[in-house]
């Protein structure tokens, strides 16, 4: 049954004097996006619904899994196998016929992640790895949306609100103010190697939705300027201020150029390799004055090189030797195999971002054998 | 003088407690050298430092009962 009139099914809230009928008509005007339709999602997107938010976008390309049952509330086991965001948009249009849901069933990428988050007024994070949290930060930031942060492991959850600010004279914080660098892949756990308790991304996702009806109504204090972790097993409340940080990675993008062009898989150490020139390619190079070519293996590792001009600086001295070079320098990297020249082409991009850094693909030996091949065929 | 520090998210899986009190440390600096050589573990992880409940983004002098969190990030959903 669809209610008589446009505020009846919001009526209990309505009573709230704090909200009213103008609260209720500004959630009915807002437009929010969901990213991720698992824990957090699936948590939110109900409360979200049913709060009556004008127009909700849901991005996720996974299909639902058994294991995800234990959490994401949304999905029932005839689910199994089908798209998380179809399943999500039926389930919440039924739930609630009167609001615009839009399906956005795709990953989201540095490509069409900006082309996406500008439709929205609000973005929910309750994605599940770094490079997206990062992305969507970015995004956000250079958009100047508001970003509800959630994130949760084991039997602890975070909550904040990134580039909104609901007090005077202070200025907005982001996920690099309080995380400038992300950590390394291997030395954080995600939820499918150490666990989530079912409870937690249900409690973080509505904690979640509660700071984004605050921020679209203006009633109360968000957490903007801070973040708050709960631990479920202790039930401790924390919540820390964060300050602008002075010292935050200037490796962020800048404009909607850098962004698109900004690997954030590489960035979060998900993808090793990065702006590698193959040795079919390297041999125009080399007698280009242009390029600064560096071999950042030791001094005695053979073979030696003859055959091109190239300074020598190892890996160990690269970041001390950063400051000699400038944004201006365009540098080929190259080691034995090129590993340690990507290594190296890390280091220097995170000292200088600006640079423009390659490294040769295979390294020293595969460019020894192409030029061995060569000499056959000629 | 006395400090409590306070170990957030699987910073625990290395200390194996959440909550340590030290004594007689002058910054945080001091602090994270100390932690890195009680528990080497440490050193890999990357971490945000709060002391009594505000973030800090550099070196800053600890004094008698000041309460220093330590908060990873992690990224679950």
């Amino acid at each position: 049954m669809v209610s008589k009139n446009k505020y009846e099914r919001y009526l209990r809230q309505i009573k709230l004097k704090e909200l009213g009928t103008s609260g209720q008509d500004k959630l009915m005007k807002s437009k929010v996006l969901m990213i991720g339709a698992g824990g957090l999602g699936c948590a939110a997107l109900p409360y979200l619904a049913a709060a009556g938010i004008g127009q909700i976008g849901i991005v996720d390309f996974d299909i639902v899994e058994l294991s995800n049952l234990q959490r994401q509330t949304l999905y029932s086991i005839e689910d199994v196998g089908k798209s998380k965001t179809l399943v999500a948009v039926q389930k919440l249009k039924r739930f609630n016929p009167e609001i615009q849901i839009d399906s956005h069933q795709l990953k989201l990428e540095s490509h069409n992640a900006l082309k996406i988050i500008c439709n929205y007024d609000i973005v929910i994070d309750g994605s599940d790895n770094f490079s997206t949290r990062y992305m969507v930060n970015d995004a956000c930031t250079l958009l100047n949306k508001p970003l509800v942060y959630g994130s949760v492991l084991r039997f602890e959850g975070q909550v904040s609100v990134f580039n909104y600010c609901d007090q005077q004279g202070k200025s907005p914080v982001d996920y690099r103010d309080l995380f400038p660098a992300p950590p390394s892949a291997e030395s954080v756990p995600d939820c499918a190697e150490a666990g989530v308790l079912g409870v937690l991304p249900g409690i973080i996702g509505a904690l979640q939705v509660n700071e984004c009806i605050k921020i679209i109504t203006g009633i109360g204090q968000t957490l903007c300027n801070s973040i708050l972790t709960y631990n479920c097993l202790s039930n401790q409340f924390y919540e820390f201020s964060i300050q602008p940080n002075k010292n935050k990675s200037q490796s962020a993008p800048s404009t909607e150029h850098e962004f698109v062009n900004f690997n954030y898989n590489w960035f979060c150490g998900t993808e090793f390799y990065q702006n590698e020139i193959a040795v079919e390619d390297f041999k125009s190079y080399i007698n280009n004055k242009k390029f600064k070519i560096i071999d950042v293996r030791e001094k005695e590792e053979l073979p030696l090189i003859t055959e091109f001009p190239h300074e020598q600086l190892s890996l160990k001295k690269i970041e001390e030797w950063s400051q000699n070079f400038s944004k201006e320098d365009t540098i080929i990297l190259f080691c034995k195999s090129g590993k340690r020249s990507q290594t190296a082409l890390r280091i220097l991009t995170d000292k200088i971002p600006e640079m423009k850094l390659y490294s040769l693909k295979g390294g020293i030996e595969a460019w020894k054998n192409y030029s061995l091949q060569n000499e056959n065929v000629e | 003088m006395e400090i409590i520090v306070l170990f957030f998210g699987h910073l625990t899986d290395i200390t194996g407690e959440s909550k340590l009190k030290i004594w007689d440390t002058k910054d945080t600096n001091e602090l994270i050298n100390l932690m890195s050589k009680k528990y080497p573990g440490i050193n890999d992880m990357k971490y945000s430092i709060a002391i009594n409940k505000v973030i800090i983004h550099e070196n800053c002098i600890l004094k008698d009962a000041d309460v220093v969190a330590l908060l990873p990030a992690f990224s679950g959903g």
